[in-house]
């Protein structure tokens, strides 16, 4: 068997490979039990009270982009914005899960939790691979529309140590202006960690907040 | 074609390879790998503020660093891949691949593939605000993505993953039809390459679809997981070695040292590696049982891994000036020395007690640098370094430009490694210690600015590679240069 050519295919080849989908891959996704939510469900006052704020704030944009401040309209903004988020790349400098370690609990808050994920918007999961920025699954609520958009423009302009690349192409011309692809990344921004009571979580350190500027 | 006294005839081996394959995957190959070097500089220059294009939409960093993973994968590693299973696999079986028009037409299908998957990561985003985008997607339930999907080395558009699945299915077809009819003793070599054309159109298969349309959420992570790792693991690492166990006997006229540490290896490999995948998320929601057995399983490949290396230092035993004046040799011993120290590293890093460290950081990218160009790039370096001089009928125009080449590509990825490493441990500490981000993208400059140079002097070495190509080329054609023939210790 082991040096015969089919005992490499069937055993080592498809044998093993199956034995560790199995164990490692199907045995997981099984014990999942609730059903998937849809990004319908996930809309919450939370992510609701931004998106309208965000209709209140750039009003022209917003109509000419958005049109109404919906909750279906919410929803649509957070599978664009997720695709934006994904074909950007920002999930490769952005985690999102808080570890149990690391200190991470009072740096960005709860830990991350099984059914914060079994949603439409987490399919495939965004955990992330490299934090050169920070976690964003606290992200939401943690600081306000106005300063989202103008990161998103020029990241430097509110935060001068900042590596992160500069995405004018989320607005029309200026920060103040928004399309279509702006306003979906920043209802998604403010989506994540929307779900849980204490949004938003603010920083319980008071040296790190006078650090960072809240 | 086996003779009567059981001795194997190889004069007809020139017949039975499609040299312009060999040459054409090659040059396919460098190409990727000149336009992967050239995005990845591009990321190292943002990362230390000095980013020329920044605010170009197509020239997006965040998008072009998915070129450089995804072209060193699909463009580069594959095709050297497929380049030297063209050479080896006719040689090792006496019979030529099930067909040349399949063989033709996997050519230019996967430049295709290769070609529409950055056309999709470059492009894609700029057209996903279109309405019938939206729509589509919320009539099917899908992530309905034009540009990258949401997975590491999966970011290949939904739309060319069916073609790829194809292509990898022609791939296993071509080359299994002589494997199974072949009468020669099997090689270990093959035993691999029969594993890793099954593994791989398997991985594919099941990163590319079931994390995309099957079960959202952390469980569904295991399958993202195990394919990130099975990419490496199933793919480029049987490959690789496979080859290994070709290029070495034949360059230094002898057979592997010890045929029981290879059957070791590879079956060790085969059970363990791909219970590995779920170590790239451990301290998240996955359940726990599996982290623990994702991080044994790994532990245990290490030390299936300290047999192979064993085995190979074993047959160069008494043969090690070779690694001095033999250049392809030097390059397939410095990335086994390599494997090595990324394997050492790989079973403590795995470990619960360091992810609190290291997780998320830089360690973790000069891990990937040191296995994907300090092993795999170096090995096929080698490989090209030895099979350029026979398919292309001329002797290397430089041994000077050649031996730059091999020094600035080892100094390089060393430098680049190391400093990742060690930055990698500094942001860790920073994290842990609550400092406010900034500090820890601040205090990384000095090791990303060192990166920066590392990566130019890697390229650097590949530019050194292509000119001295390009002037082979150019030279007359001389005496063909002799093959050397596979040293045969019939098992079977």
């Amino acid at each position: 068997m082991f040096e015969s050519k089919s005992g490499i295919l069937w055993v080592g080849g498809l044998g093993f490979f199956a034995f560790a989908f199995l164990s490692n891959g199907l045995l997981p996704m099984l014990m999942v039990t609730e059903p998937e939510k849809t990004a319908e469900q996930m809309v919450n006052s939370n992510v609701m009270y931004q998106f309208e704020e965000l209709s209140r704030r750039y009003p022209e944009s917003f109509a000419e982009h958005v049109g109404e401040p919906t909750e279906q309209r919410c929803a649509d903004m957070l599978r664009l914005g997720r695709q934006i988020y994904i074909g950007e790349g920002c999930w490769h400098c952005h985690s999102q899960f808080v570890r149990p370690v690391s200190n991470e609990s009072q740096r960005w808050g709860k830990v991350a939790f099984p059914e914060e994920f079994h949603n439409e918007l987490q399919r495939p999961v965004m955990f992330g691979t490299r934090r050169v920025g920070p976690d964003l699954s606290r992200e939401g609520g943690r600081r306000g529309n106005d300063w989202q958009a103008v990161h998103l423009f020029k990241p430097k302009m509110v935060s001068s140590d900042s590596v992160m690349p500069e995405y004018p192409w989320f607005f029309d011309g200026s920060p103040d202006k928004p399309n279509l692809r702006g306003f979906a990344v920043i209802t998604y921004i403010q989506w994540l960690g929307s779900w849980l009571e204490s949004y938003p979580y603010y920083e319980e350190l008071d040296e790190l907040q006078q650090a960072e500027d809240y | 074609m086996i003779t009567s006294a059981g001795l194997v005839d190889h004069s007809d081996h020139e017949k039975l390879v499609i040299s312009q394959l060999v040459r054409w995957h090659f040059l396919a190959a460098l190409l990727f790998l000149t336009i992967s070097m050239l995005a990845g500089i591009l990321m190292a220059l943002q990362l230390v503020h000095w980013n020329p294009l920044n605010g170009i939409e197509l020239l997006a960093a965040g998008r072009w660093r998915m070129i450089h993973t995804n072209a060193v994968a699909y463009g580069f590693l594959a095709n050297a891949f497929l380049g030297a299973l063209h050479w080896s696999v006719p040689r090792l079986t006496l019979r030529p691949v099930a067909s040349k028009l399949v063989s033709y037409f996997i050519f230019y299908a996967w430049q295709a593939v290769v070609l529409a998957t950055a056309v999709g990561i470059i492009v894609g985003p700029s057209f996903q605000t279109a309405g019938w985008v939206a729509d589509l997607s919320r009539q099917w339930g899908i992530a309905f993505s034009l540009g990258a999907q949401g997975l590491e080395w999966g970011e290949t558009p939904f739309w060319v993953d069916p073609i790829a699945l194809v292509g990898l299915a022609l791939v296993a077809y071509n080359f299994m039809i002589p494997i199974s009819k072949s009468n020669t003793p099997m090689y270990v070599t093959l035993w691999y390459f029969i594993a890793a054309f099954v593994w791989t159109f398997l991985t594919y298969a099941m990163g590319n679809l079931l994390p995309e349309y099957t079960v959202s959420g952390a469980n569904a992570g295991a399958i993202g997981g195990l394919f990130i790792h099975d990419l490496v693991g199933l793919f480029v690492t049987p490959l690789g070695w496979g080859l290994m166990y070709y290029f070495v006997p034949i360059l230094l006229k002898k057979p592997i040292w010890s045929h029981g540490l290879s059957l070791v290896g590879f079956w060790g490999l085969a059970f363990f590696y791909p219970l590995n995948g779920i170590h790239h998320f451990l301290y998240t929601p996955i359940p726990m049982f599996l982290q623990y057995g994702a991080v044994v399983a790994t532990v245990a490949v290490e030390l299936v891994v300290t047999t192979v290396i064993v085995n190979f230092v074993g047959t160069l035993w008494g043969e090690g000036k070779t690694f001095v004046t033999n250049l392809p040799i030097r390059y397939f011993y410095t990335g086994m020395i390599m494997y090595f120290i990324t394997c050492t590293q790989c079973a403590m890093q795995v470990t619960l007690t360091f992810q609190k460290l290291i997780h998320f950081t830089d360690w973790v990218v000069g891990h990937a640098h040191l296995v994907m160009f300090g092993v795999f790039s170096l090995w096929i370096f080698g490989m090209m370094t030895y099979l350029f001089p026979r398919v292309l009928q001329r002797q290397w125009y430089s041994s000077n430009l050649a031996e730059w080449h091999y020094w600035l590509s080892t100094i390089g990825v060393g430098i680049m490694a190391l400093d990742l490493i060690l930055g990698g441990l500094f942001q860790g500490y920073y994290w842990a210690s609550l400092q406010p981000w900034d500090v820890s993208v601040n205090g990384s400059q000095p090791f990303w600015i060192t990166r920066v140079f590392a990566g130019l002097m890697m390229f650097g070495g590949l530019l050194c590679f292509l000119y001295n190509l390009w002037m082979t080329y150019r030279s007359p054609v001389t005496a063909p240069v002799p093959v050397e023939q596979p040293v045969a210790k019939a098992a079977t």
